[in-house]
């Protein structure tokens, strides 16, 4: 005969109540790990999107997206002629702000040369860019439908292919232009004073990219290669490894350590709140817990008691908080990504804050005086 | 009264509840209260014995060491033939102890209020080790025996203060124990379902020879124990000192004016 079932049984509600509350506690520390996942990511999705194995950036600068950079467009031809290296191209990244009706967009705009690395990934509907101008692929996050027409800048562009789960590390949808396009609308967006800069400059400045993006031929060192495009005084070159540690440095490195705090703080919270509970259900049953052990109950069976209440509390509240969590897992404005081993491991933090939870209530139980129950 | 013969038979039997100079103090110094001095006595089974005394006189203490839940302070104590206390505990677990020879009778009947009548007597076979489907009969068996068979599955808070004590005393009889301490049972009972519970017992102590120790200031019940231990200041009064029932009745209820 199982007691703490029987107990729960005679006070379910509040039982459950209890559970649901717990629930929502470690729903929000699960949703905690789950955005900090999804920040790291979105923090990669731009870079790995190219499929390169070199970024060439501007000389001291951990470009293009942890610092700005800026290079001549000739350069790709320079890097693509390179020994080792099978393909290159030039791009550029931009953050523009647009209106949709009346919606406000906030987007990443990756101008790219059609045909080389740097195009978007994968569409999941139309079809890829084919003319030369005022053609989009924008991702499914921006919300734009296909055929749609947007105004960036100066012109109205259609949108023809969608891709999924293209973000930047803050989240916004990115948007695929031709490089060319992308060159102006940049221009166009510059202020004032640099336009005229440039228009009483000799002529026109040469055209600029934020970065070249290489694949190697099989075989080829990325290192090697990285360390000859070095050598060019006003150019630095990163490998795929070196860019993604450097952007999870720079961008994901401080989100860790605050939702790391956050996290750790929830469970300590967790913890404080279950012992609580445990412990006022504990002391509601003195006169019970008394009587047991008047009529010979042995303490294992007043202790299974506790501890079976508190672990059936953390379980079904991490159940429900983990639900909960899966079901409203798309009203989060941001990417939210719920691994099973971070589930597995809060479950295993769960049930170990349960152990210490009780240790409370435990206490408390094992002092209460069999005495109590006679007489009154 | 048929109790009036045990005496007789003591000699020959060996006593449920044996105790000899058990003595209890309660603090030091200014603050020390000597709660027992020196009481000896014998219960046999087969008697419904009733602890008496005024307010503060020592009767709970006096249970509780029987009971083995308060330490003497000194003397010793034998039960159902064992010697449990000689100045000291001699039984490393005294909640198997009470498991195995001590049924509880309570003022409020005590009941775990979330098992039902049935599990609620069916715990302390559980808690013994019966078996399950043999632990479930016998459960039911006392409920029969006790009236309540057809309460069962109700859970206490849906019992009467009649049936609950019922169900009650079919837990305290449900490890067919040879002491079985009852503390103001009747209390809480008119005076019809007071005499039936007490007849009850005396059935009870009667058929599992068993000795049965009741606390009572309850006068309705006094014509129905068969001997009295009457208790003062910690000391247990002779019986030719003590005050006769009607007497009796008067000097130990608190509440009479
Ligand atoms: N735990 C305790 N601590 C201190 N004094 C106690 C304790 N229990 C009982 N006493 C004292 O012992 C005496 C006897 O108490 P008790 O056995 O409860 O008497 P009764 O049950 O006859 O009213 C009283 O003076 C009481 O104050
Ligand atoms: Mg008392």
């Amino acid at each position: 005969m199982n007691l703490a079932w029987r107990d729960i049984r005679h006070n379910l509600g509040r039982f459950l109540l209890t559970c649901l509350g717990v629930g929502l506690l470690l729903g929000i520390v699960l949703s905690m790990i789950g955005i900090y996942r999804g920040l790291v990511d979105d923090a990669l999705v731009l870079v790995r999107a190219p499929q390169a194995q070199i970024w060439v950036v501007e000389a001291e600068r951990r470009g293009p997206f942890a610092e700005a950079s800026r290079l001549p467009q000739d350069t790709r031809d320079m890097i693509a002629r390179l020994e080792g290296v099978a393909a290159a191209g030039a791009v550029t990244y931009q953050s523009v702000e647009a209106t949709l009706g009346e919606r406000k967009l906030r987007l990443n705009v990756v101008g790219h040369e059609l045909g080389r690395p740097g195009e978007p990934a994968a569409l999941v509907a139309g079809r890829p860019i084919t003319r030369g101008h005022y053609e989009l692929v924008a991702d499914r996050r921006a919300r734009i439908a296909l055929g749609t027409t947007i105004r960036l800048g100066r012109n109205v562009f259609t949108v023809v292919g969608l891709t999924e789960g293209q973000v930047d590390s803050g989240g916004n949808p990115v948007v695929h232009m031709t490089l060319a396009d992308a060159q102006r609308l940049q221009f166009e967006l510059e202020g004032d004073a640099a336009r005229a800069q440039a228009a009483r400059g000799t002529g026109r400045t040469p055209p600029t990219v934020n970065a070249v993006v290489a694949r190697l031929a099989p075989g080829a060192s990325a290192e090697a290669v990285a360390a000859t495009i070095r050598r060019w005084k006003h150019l630095s070159a990163l490998t795929q490894a070196e860019q993604e540690a450097m952007l999870l440095e720079s961008v994901v490195e401080k989100a860790r350590r605050q939702i790391g705090l956050f996290t750790a703080t929830l469970l300590l919270v967790s913890t404080v709140i279950i012992a609580l509970i445990v412990y006022t259900l504990t002391l509601d049953k003195t006169r019970e817990i008394a009587t047991l052990k008047l009529i010979g109950a042995p303490d294992r069976t007043i202790v299974g008691l506790i501890l079976q209440q508190a672990l059936a509390i953390g379980a079904i509240g991490f159940f429900a908080g983990a639900a909960l969590l899966v079901n409203l897992v798309d009203i989060f404005p941001r990417r939210v990504v719920l691994l099973p081993q971070d589930a597995l491991a809060l479950g295993g933090a769960t049930l170990v804050v349960c152990f210490i939870a009780s240790a409370l209530g435990v206490r408390l139980a094992l002092r209460i005086d069999p005495a109590r129950a006679l007489g009154g | 009264m048929a109790g009036q013969g045990d005496a007789g038979r003591a000699g020959a039997r060996v006593p449920r509840v044996e105790l000899r100079g058990i003595s209890k103090h309660f603090g030091s110094g200014a603050a020390r209260v000597d709660a027992l001095k020196d009481v000896s006595l014998d219960i046999f089974g087969g008697s419904v014995v009733g602890l008496l005394g005024p307010s503060g006189s020592g009767k709970s203490t006096l249970l509780n060491a029987i009971a083995c839940i308060t330490e003497p302070s000194r003397g010793r104590m034998r039960l159902d033939g064992d010697t449990v206390y000689d100045n000291r505990w001699l039984r490393p677990d005294l909640r198997r102890l009470r498991l195995e020879k001590i049924g509880f009778i309570f003022q409020f009947h005590n009941l775990l209020p979330f098992l039902t009548a049935l599990e609620n007597v069916r715990l302390v076979l559980d808690l013994a080790g019966w078996p399950r489907e043999a632990a479930r009969q016998r459960a039911a068996e006392l409920l029969d025996y006790l009236q309540v068979g057809d309460r069962g599955q109700a859970l206490p808070a849906q019992l009467s203060g009649g049936q609950a004590q019922r169900v009650a005393i079919a837990r305290a009889l449900a490890n067919q124990p040879r002491i079985i301490l009852a503390d103001e049972p009747t209390a809480a009972l008119d005076s019809e379902r007071a005499g039936i519970v007490m007849d009850l017992l005396r059935g009870v102590a009667r058929k599992n020879d068993a000795a049965v120790v009741v606390v009572t200031h309850d006068e309705k019940i006094f014509d129905r124990l068969d001997e009295i231990f009457y208790l003062r200041d910690g000391w247990l009064v002779p019986p030719e000192a003590a005050p006769t029932p009607p007497r009796l009745a008067i000097a130990s209820s608190d509440m009479r004016l």
